[in-house]
C-alpha cells in the first residue's frame, strides 16, 4: 500500500469516524465515574401535595439513553435474563406490552431502571440482585427503545432472536403515557 | 404431498373438505346405534340436580342428567339473574350448586362468592376473599386463571394462584383450613381445580414454562394435613413407583426413568405439572390425571424421553401409588401437555364390555385406554395433524414427523397442532344418551424457533419464539362430535376463532358451548343444527352447567370473561404488534381486542313458566 493511498484511506476513515459522531452517543471514557446505583426516589406518579416538585432526570440517563452499545448490550440481556419469557418481543403476555405507549410506572430511562432494580408489587421481580447497576441501565435503555424512543441509528437493524418480528430501526416511536388504561 | 398422504391414511388430512360456513355444523353420519358407550355407573350416579365439581362426576361427563330443556324449547331459554364477579381476567370456572347455594370461584384474587339461589335474583350470602399475594400474577404463564372449586361433605376446596388449598365452610363461609402447597418463588402457581376423593384433596402445580418440577399431592379432606405428593420426574421414590407399577408397554419400565431419561440434574426443573383434569373409579380406588409438558420447551436442551412428563397416570388414592404410566409424546417437542380431561366409561369393544377412558388429546389423538391397564385401544386424529405421523397400536408409541422436529437456530415452518394442541385443558361432555363425546378445540398451527433457555428460578424457561395462526380450512376453531367406539367425527362446527370454551351436554339433548367473542350457543346433541345463541358481554371460556333451581325448574348457567392463554390479548392488554406474544398466540387472535372486551358476569337462563 502506498503512502498517499494510507493517507487517504486514514482520512476517509476520520471523515467516517466524525460523521459517525454527529448523531451517535457521547462516550464518557475520561469522565469522572458515576455512582453505580440505580436512582433512588424517582417516582412514577405526577401529582405532590402542596405543589409540582421539579423531577429532575438522573444524570446517568444520558449515558445510557440512545446509545447504541448500551442498547444493544441490554438487548442480550433482555433474552438472557428471560425478560422475553414474559413480555414477548415487546408485545407482552405474563407481564405488559413494552412497546406500547402506557407505562404503568413512567417510561423514563430511570423510571425503567428503577423498575427493573425494585420489582414492581403485581409481579415484576427485582432484579438488584441478580444484575449489575451497569447491566440494569443497559436493560432499560434497551427497553425505551422497543418503543421507539431512542434515534434510528442507536438501535439494531437485526433482531436479538429468531423470530418473525421487524428490526427496530422500523419501530415507530410511540408517546409515553403514564397510564395502564390501555385500549382493549 | 406425501406426508399429507401418509397422515390421509390415518383420516388426519382432510383437504378436500368442502368450504363450510363458520358456526354451522356439517353431518357426517349418525350417532352409534344400538350398543354405545355408558359412563360407569359408579364414577357417574344419577343427576340429584346438583352441579358439585367441575367434571359433573368422577367419570369426568360433564353430563346434565335433566332433560326439561330440549331441542324443541331451548329457543325460549330467557336470562333469570346475572352476577358480576369484579374480575376481567380469563374465567375458566363452573358455577357450582349445592341444594340452593350457587358458588363462584374467580381468576386472581380468587374470590368465593355464594348466591342464594331461594330468593329472587339470588343475593350474596358470603364472600371469602383469600389474598394471595399479588406477585403470584408474575409467575402464571397463561392469565390468572382458576379452573374450578369442588364440594363435598359440607366444605368448598379450591385452589389459590399463589399456591395454597383452602377449606371453607360451604353454610358460613368461614375458613377451616388452608395449606401452602406451591412456592412462586420456584415459579409455582396453581389453576386446577381440586378433585375430593377417598377422603383427599388432590392438587397439582402449575408452571411448566417456569422451570418448576411438576407434583401431585393429596390433603386429607378433614385437616388439610398433606397424606402424599407424588413428583412426576426424578428418581422411582419420590415418584411413588413401587412393586404395584406395571405400566403396558415396555418403554415405560425400568428402574429411575424419572431420572435416567433426561441429562443431568435437568429433571429438577423439568416441568411435568399437573395443572389440569383428574378422573376417579371409586370401584377401583384409581385416579386417572395427565402430565404436562417438560421444560424447557427447546427440546435440544432435554435429550431423552423425559419421564414422566406428557403423559398419564393412574394412582391408587390412598398411598399415591403408580399403577401404570402411558407417555402420549415421548420427548414432547411443541409443548403439547397431556392434561386434558379424562372420561371414564364402559364401552362395547370386539365383542365384550370394557372398562375404558376417553382422551381427546392435545396432540391431536382421540385415545380410548383400557383404564385397567393403560393399553390403548385406539387413537384417531379429530382434526388436522402433520406434527406425529400416528399412533403404532403395537407398541403404543406415537409415531414422530422428523420434518417437523425444532432445532436450535433454525424455525421449522406449519406445525399442526400448535402448542396449545389441537384440544387445551377445555373440557368435553360425554352424553351417554348419544354415546358420542362433544369436543370444543382448536384447529391452530405454529412456527416453531428454538433457542437457548436460561434457568433463572421464577422466571420464564421456554426457549422458543413461537407464531401461531390458522390451520387448514382458516377455522382457528372446531366443534365436533366424535363417535368414540367408531372413531369417527358425526358432526363438525367449524369457529371462526379459536375454541377455549368447555362443552356440556344435557339428557334432554341438547349441547352448550360459548365462543371467544361471546356467543353462548345451543346445538342439537344429533345433528349440530344450532337452535338458539345468546350473546354475552365478554368472551366465554368458563364452564357450562346446569343445575335444579329450587323452584324444580332446569337452570342453564356460565360465567363469561374473555382471557387465558388464548384470550389474554384482550385480559392482560397486550399489544398485537407483537405475533410472539403470549408465547405465540397473540399472532392468532389479533382480531380479538376488536370482538370483545374483558369481564367477569354470570348468566343463568331457564325456561319461562
Amino acid at each position: 500500500m502506498s503512502s498517499r493511498c494510507r493517507a487517504s484511506f486514514t482520512l476517509l476513515a476520520l471523515t467516517a469516524l466524525a460523521l459517525g459522531a454527529c448523531n451517535r452517543e457521547e462516550r464518557h471514557s475520561r469522565a469522572k465515574p458515576m455512582g453505580e446505583t440505580v436512582p433512588a426516589g424517582v417516582s412514577p406518579d405526577t401529582i405532590w401535595p402542596g405543589g409540582t416538585v421539579a423531577q429532575t432526570l438522573d444524570p446517568r440517563a444520558k449515558i445510557y439513553d440512545n446509545n447504541a452499545p448500551a442498547i444493544s448490550q441490554g438487548q442480550q440481556l433482555f433474552s438472557q435474563m428471560n425478560c422475553s419469557g414474559c413480555h414477548s418481543h415487546g408485545g407482552g403476555g405474563m407481564g405488559p406490552a413494552l412497546i406500547d405507549d402506557e407505562w404503568r410506572y413512567g417510561g423514563r430511562i430511570d423510571q425503567i431502571a428503577t423498575s427493573i432494580a425494585e420489582g414492581r408489587p403485581n409481579g415484576m421481580p427485582s432484579w438488584r440482585s441478580k444484575l449489575t447497576q451497569d447491566q440494569i441501565w443497559q436493560l432499560a435503555a434497551y427497553v425505551r427503545s422497543m418503543s421507539g424512543q431512542p434515534s434510528k441509528d442507536a438501535v439494531s437493524s437485526r433482531a436479538e432472536s429468531m423470530s418473525n418480528t421487524a428490526p427496530q430501526t422500523l419501530t415507530p416511536r410511540e408517546p409515553a403515557h403514564t397510564s395502564d388504561t390501555a385500549e382493549q | 404431498m406425501n406426508l399429507c398422504a401418509a397422515a390421509a391414511a390415518l383420516t388426519a388430512c382432510h383437504p378436500s373438505q368442502p368450504k363450510q360456513q363458520f358456526g354451522s355444523a356439517t353431518v357426517y353420519g349418525s350417532a352409534p346405534a344400538g350398543d354405545h358407550a355408558v359412563a360407569p355407573p359408579a364414577a357417574s350416579p344419577a343427576d340429584d340436580g346438583n352441579w358439585v365439581m367441575p367434571s359433573k362426576d368422577y367419570a369426568a361427563t360433564r353430563f346434565s342428567g335433566l332433560n326439561q330443556v330440549t331441542p324443541a324449547n331451548v329457543s325460549k331459554l330467557a336470562l333469570s339473574f346475572t352476577f358480576s364477579t369484579a374480575t376481567t381476567h380469563g374465567y375458566e370456572a363452573p358455577p357450582l350448586v349445592v341444594n340452593g347455594t350457587m358458588y363462584l370461584i374467580t381468576p386472581f384474587p380468587n374470590y368465593l362468592y355464594a348466591l342464594d339461589l331461594t330468593k329472587p335474583g339470588a343475593p350474596t350470602k358470603w364472600v371469602f376473599k383469600p389474598k394471595p399475594l399479588a406477585a403470584s400474577q408474575g409467575v402464571a404463564c397463561c392469565d390468572t386463571v382458576n379452573r374450578g372449586a369442588v364440594y363435598d361433605a359440607g366444605k368448598i376446596f379450591f385452589n389459590t394462584l399463589d399456591g395454597q388449598t383452602i377449606a371453607v365452610d360451604a353454610n358460613s363461609g368461614q375458613q377451616v383450613w388452608r395449606t401452602q402447597l406451591g412456592e412462586i418463588q420456584k415459579g409455582e402457581t396453581i389453576t386446577m381445580a381440586p378433585l375430593v376423593a377417598g377422603g383427599k384433596v388432590l392438587v397439582g402445580n402449575s408452571g411448566g414454562e417456569m422451570g418448576v418440577r411438576g407434583w401431585i399431592a393429596a390433603l386429607d379432606e378433614g385437616s388439610g394435613k398433606l397424606a402424599w405428593r407424588a413428583y412426576n420426574t426424578g428418581p422411582d421414590k419420590d415418584v411413588l413407583i413401587s412393586a404395584r407399577f406395571k405400566p403396558f408397554y415396555a418403554s415405560d419400565r425400568g428402574k429411575d426413568l424419572g431420572v435416567k431419561t433426561w441429562p443431568p440434574e435437568a429433571w429438577k426443573i423439568g416441568g411435568g405439572t399437573v395443572w389440569g383434569w383428574l378422573s376417579y373409579d371409586p370401584e377401583t380406588k384409581l385416579i386417572y390425571y395427565g402430565v404436562g409438558n417438560p421444560g424447557p420447551w427447546n427440546p435440544d436442551q432435554r435429550p431423552g424421553d423425559n419421564k414422566w412428563t406428557t403423559g398419564v397416570f393412574a394412582r391408587d388414592v390412598n398411598n399415591g401409588e403408580a399403577v401404570w404410566f402411558y407417555q402420549t409424546t415421548p420427548h414432547d417437542l411443541f409443548d403439547h401437555d397431556d392434561i386434558n380431561e379424562i372420561i371414564l366409561a364402559d364401552i362395547p369393544w370386539k365383542g365384550q364390555r370394557r372398562p375404558v377412558l376417553f382422551r381427546p388429546a392435545r396432540a391431536g389423538f382421540f385415545y380410548v385406554h383400557d383404564r385397567r391397564t393403560g393399553q390403548v385401544l385406539s387413537a384417531a386424529p379429530y382434526g388436522y395433524v402433520n406434527g406425529y405421523k400416528g399412533v403404532d397400536l403395537k407398541t403404543g408409541m406415537i409415531i414422530p414427523n422428523h420434518d417437523k422436529d425444532p432445532k436450535v437456530g433454525r424455525v421449522v415452518r406449519d406445525i399442526c397442532p400448535a402448542a396449545p394442541g389441537l384440544k387445551d385443558w377445555n373440557p368435553s361432555a360425554f352424553s351417554p344418551v348419544t354415546g358420542l363425546v362433544y369436543i370444543p378445540h382448536n384447529n391452530l398451527c405454529m412456527d416453531f424457533g428454538a433457542m437457548r433457555a436460561n434457568y433463572i428460578s421464577g422466571t420464564p424457561y421456554v426457549g422458543a419464539d413461537v407464531k401461531m395462526y390458522a390451520g387448514p380450512g382458516g377455522n382457528r376453531g372446531a366443534f365436533t362430535a366424535w363417535d368414540p367406539i367408531h372413531q369417527r367425527k358425526v358432526w363438525e362446527i367449524p369457529e371462526d376463532l379459536p375454541l377455549w370454551s368447555p362443552a356440556l351436554v344435557t339428557a334432554g339433548g341438547v349441547v352448550f358451548y360459548g365462543t371467544m367473542d361471546g356467543w353462548f350457543k345451543a346445538v342439537d346433541a344429533r345433528t349440530g343444527k344450532q337452535l338458539w345463541r345468546f350473546k354475552a358481554g365478554s368472551g366465554i371460556i368458563g364452564q357450562p352447567i346446569s343445575y335444579r333451581g329450587p323452584d324444580g325448574r332446569q337452570y342453564i348457567a356460565f360465567v363469561a370473561g374473555v382471557g387465558g392463554w388464548a384470550g389474554a390479548v384482550v385480559s392482560a392488554k397486550m399489544d398485537t404488534r407483537d405475533p410472539t406474544g403470549a408465547l405465540g398466540f397473540a399472532n392468532a387472535v389479533k382480531d380479538l381486542p376488536m370482538k370483545t372486551t374483558a369481564g367477569g358476569m354470570l348468566y343463568v337462563f331457564t325456561l319461562p313458566r
